[in-house]
């Protein structure tokens, strides 16, 4: 990766992996998080775990975005991390967003993901938890 | 708003100024004939029928279902019991996509949203001790709803039941799930004409079954507004209109068997204005534009949902009381089917409890508080007229310049539409988390409460397990040539541009699984591309 430059816009990739299409939350959060200044690859739901992680590679995104609602989100939050793994970009952090019970949150913390945002998380939360992840991390 | 010493205006959800009084000033410019009428007269403004809810109260009809069929039986007739006047069936998300059990993506998915069905014995094993001409079902499919009507209309063949006695709904609404539900499969052109099918099918057979319930509950629930909702559906029922049209039928034919779905939200008179303005538009526009002769063709039948994106988790028993004040809404705006949410659904599947205080909710409207002894109260009210008026206005204009975009399919595929629902879920959001817009509970008159548990249905991998194993056994008793032969037939009849109705009964009849089905359209007809906007 190159050396970032605080003028560097962040990249997220934001999909819905899975059956559900439910998208409101997804696209609301992506349209605050580009007010915010960030740059958002959209890729929309029933996306599968492959599809998300080659684009993923492609953009050479700064983080990965999950958006999920049905409760299958554990399964599918596996998948991608799998695939990132065969993809070799493991590096990336994940985000996870939706409707998650409090149970599961450790679990998601567990499985490696970086920052978890469940419904009625406030939009300028998710915008500061996502800068203050990566400024420590790239300056 | 300082600077401004005057009182600020205010504005309700569709962006109608609203004044704090009306006098006969505001509706004199109203025909009282024309515009008003009386209920069980065209325009319909004031209802459907002649004496509303004395002659028949709307029907309570609470959404449920999970797991196996199996599972889902027993909490029907279980709802039965409690008073419930008709099923509403929730299906998982591997049957609204067109899946079996066994597909990779129906991974972590078999029955937990709904109830899992991939072959004709689920349906059967559904319905077990239901007789299908005692009770009517709605079912909330899409994209694979044709192939669930013909599985339905499979069991009542075996049941002995003719088809004319069949009564129900199937949602249907292919154009909402573009935009706003996302449970699709095939591109626009495919899913209308297999929609078309089964609106001719059900005109020519099925004469009590509402092949189509149009949706605009779910451009709500997606953040558009009252005004949004009800032109966004209402242009797509001109597009549905359109494609069944082309089926050698008139208008006549079919419209009576045309119902409608919407959200009811908490803007109490807005809502009501919302639904008097729909019954008027459709009205003029099937009697109009479309030549409607009998007067049943220009009737607006719909259903709501009282509940939804409304619904907070913070002290989430004021919920009851939001679904309350919105299901008096419905019923002050006429409506003909009703579906209560519980308190919990924001963080978890309804409990017994919970689930029987929301259908309780609806009875003491109908059974204590006696509004259901007048046909439309509210009619002649300064206020409530004119606001109709004002919605009907703006729902009009709304309408027209999606025609003017081409209609709703092309305004779809542009992601016109789309945009238009994330502008206001956005605004509204920001609205909400400033304050600017009152929760009670959740940014005002809020209390240190613990978190809530989310409870979602436990995934129960044994659901899984039973569904495949059954289709594996239905899988057994059928030869291969003959599925092979079967599946050809039915790719022959969707090129040959048949109806497809009669070939997708004779399929599941012969244990085709709907996986396989809707795996040949698709390698015919494809997928749809979501226009990707945000």
């Amino acid at each position: 990766m190159e050396i970032s430059n605080p003028e560097k816009k962040i990249r997220i990739l934001i999909a819905s992996p899975g059956l559900d299409g439910h998208d409101r939350g997804a696209k609301v959060v992506s349209r605050a998080l580009k007010d915010a200044g960030m740059e958002i690859i959209y890729l929309g739901i029933h996306r599968s775990a492959d599809e998300i992680v080659k684009a993923a590679a492609e953009e050479d995104v700064d983080f990965i975005g999950l958006s999920m609602l049905s409760g299958a989100h554990l399964i599918l939050t596996e998948q991608v991390f799998q695939k990132m793994s065969e993809q070799k970009v493991s590096d990336i952090p994940l985000i996870v967003g939706g409707t998650l019970p409090k149970r599961d949150i450790e679990k998601l913390k567990q499985l490696g993901v970086a920052l978890i945002f469940p419904t009625q998380t406030p939009l300028d939360r998710i915008i500061s938890e996502i800068k203050e992840y990566r400024s420590p991390q790239k300056t | 708003m300082e600077k401004n010493k005057e009182e600020p205006k205010r504005f309700n959800e569709s962006g109608i100024e609203v004044k704090s009084l009306y006098t006969q000033e505001d509706i004199k410019s109203l025909d009282p004939a024309g515009d008003i009428g009386k209920p069980g007269e065209y325009p319909y403004t004031r209802g459907i029928h002649k004496t509303m809810y004395r002659d028949r109260l709307w029907t309570m009809r609470q959404y449920s279902g999970f797991g196996t069929p199996e599972d889902s039986n027993r909490r029907y007739k279980y709802l039965l019991t409690q008073g419930q006047m008709g099923l509403s069936v929730a299906l998982d998300l591997p049957t609204q996509m067109g899946l079996d059990p066994d597909d990779p993506m129906s991974l972590g998915e078999v029955g937990r949203v709904g109830v899992s069905i991939s072959t004709l014995k689920d349906m059967e094993i559904l319905f077990a001790g239901l007789s299908l001409d005692q009770i009517t079902t709605s079912f909330t499919i899409n994209a694979t709803a044709p192939m669930l009507l013909a599985m339905y209309l499979s069991v009542a063949e075996n049941q002995g039941v003719p088809f004319p006695q069949v009564g129900g709904t199937i949602q249907n609404d292919i154009l909402k799930e573009y935009v706003a539900r996302g449970a699709w499969i095939y591109p626009p052109e495919f899913s209308l004409r297999l929609i078309a099918d089964t609106i001719e099918y059900c005109a020519r057979h099925v004469p009590r079954f509402n092949p189509i319930s149009i949706s605009g509950a779910h451009f709500r629930d997606a953040g558009c507004t009252a005004a949004q909702e009800a032109a966004f559906t209402l242009a797509d029922a001109l597009e549905y209109i359109r494609a069944v049209l082309n089926r050698n039928l008139q208008i006549d034919d079919f419209a009576p068997q045309l119902s409608f779905y919407f959200y009811t939200h908490n803007n109490f008179f807005e809502e009501i204005a919302k639904y008097r303005a729909m019954r008027k538009i459709w009205a003029m526009t099937l009697r109009e534009k479309f030549g409607a002769k009998n007067p049943r063709s220009c009737h607006f039948r719909f259903g709501v949902v009282c509940g939804g994106s409304t619904l907070m988790p913070q002290q989430h028993e004021i919920n009851t009381v939001r679904v309350a004040y919105q299901a008096l809404a419905s019923v002050l705006g006429g409506v003909q089917s009703m579906f209560t949410c519980a308190m919990d659904e924001p963080f978890s599947i309804p409990t017994e409890e919970t689930a029987r205080l929301a259908l309780r909710t609806q009875q003491v409207l109908a059974f204590e508080t006696a509004v259901a002894d007048t046909a439309d109260p509210l009619g002649g009210s300064y206020y409530v007229e004119s606001l109709t008026r004002e919605m009907q206005d703006q729902v009009e204009a709304l309408m027209a310049k999606i025609e003017s975009r081409g209609g709703m399919v092309r305004a779809i595929q542009e992601g016109w539409v789309q945009k238009e629902i994330l502008e206001e879920a956005y605004k509204k959001e920001k609205r909400v988390q400033s304050g600017e817009m009152v929760v009670v509970g959740a940014n005002r008159f809020t209390i240190e409460e613990e978190e809530k548990e989310l409870r979602l249905h436990e995934y129960d991998s044994r659901v899984a397990r039973e569904q495949v194993e059954r289709l594996n056994q239905v899988k057994r008793t059928r030869n291969g040539e003959d599925v092979k032969k079967r599946l050809d037939q039915i790719r022959q009849a969707a090129i040959d541009h048949q109806n497809l109705m009669p070939h997708l009964m004779d399929a599941f009849k012969h244990q085709l699984s709907l996986g396989e089905v809707c795996q040949v359209f698709k390698e015919e007809y494809g997928t749809f591309q979501q226009p990707l906007v945000i």
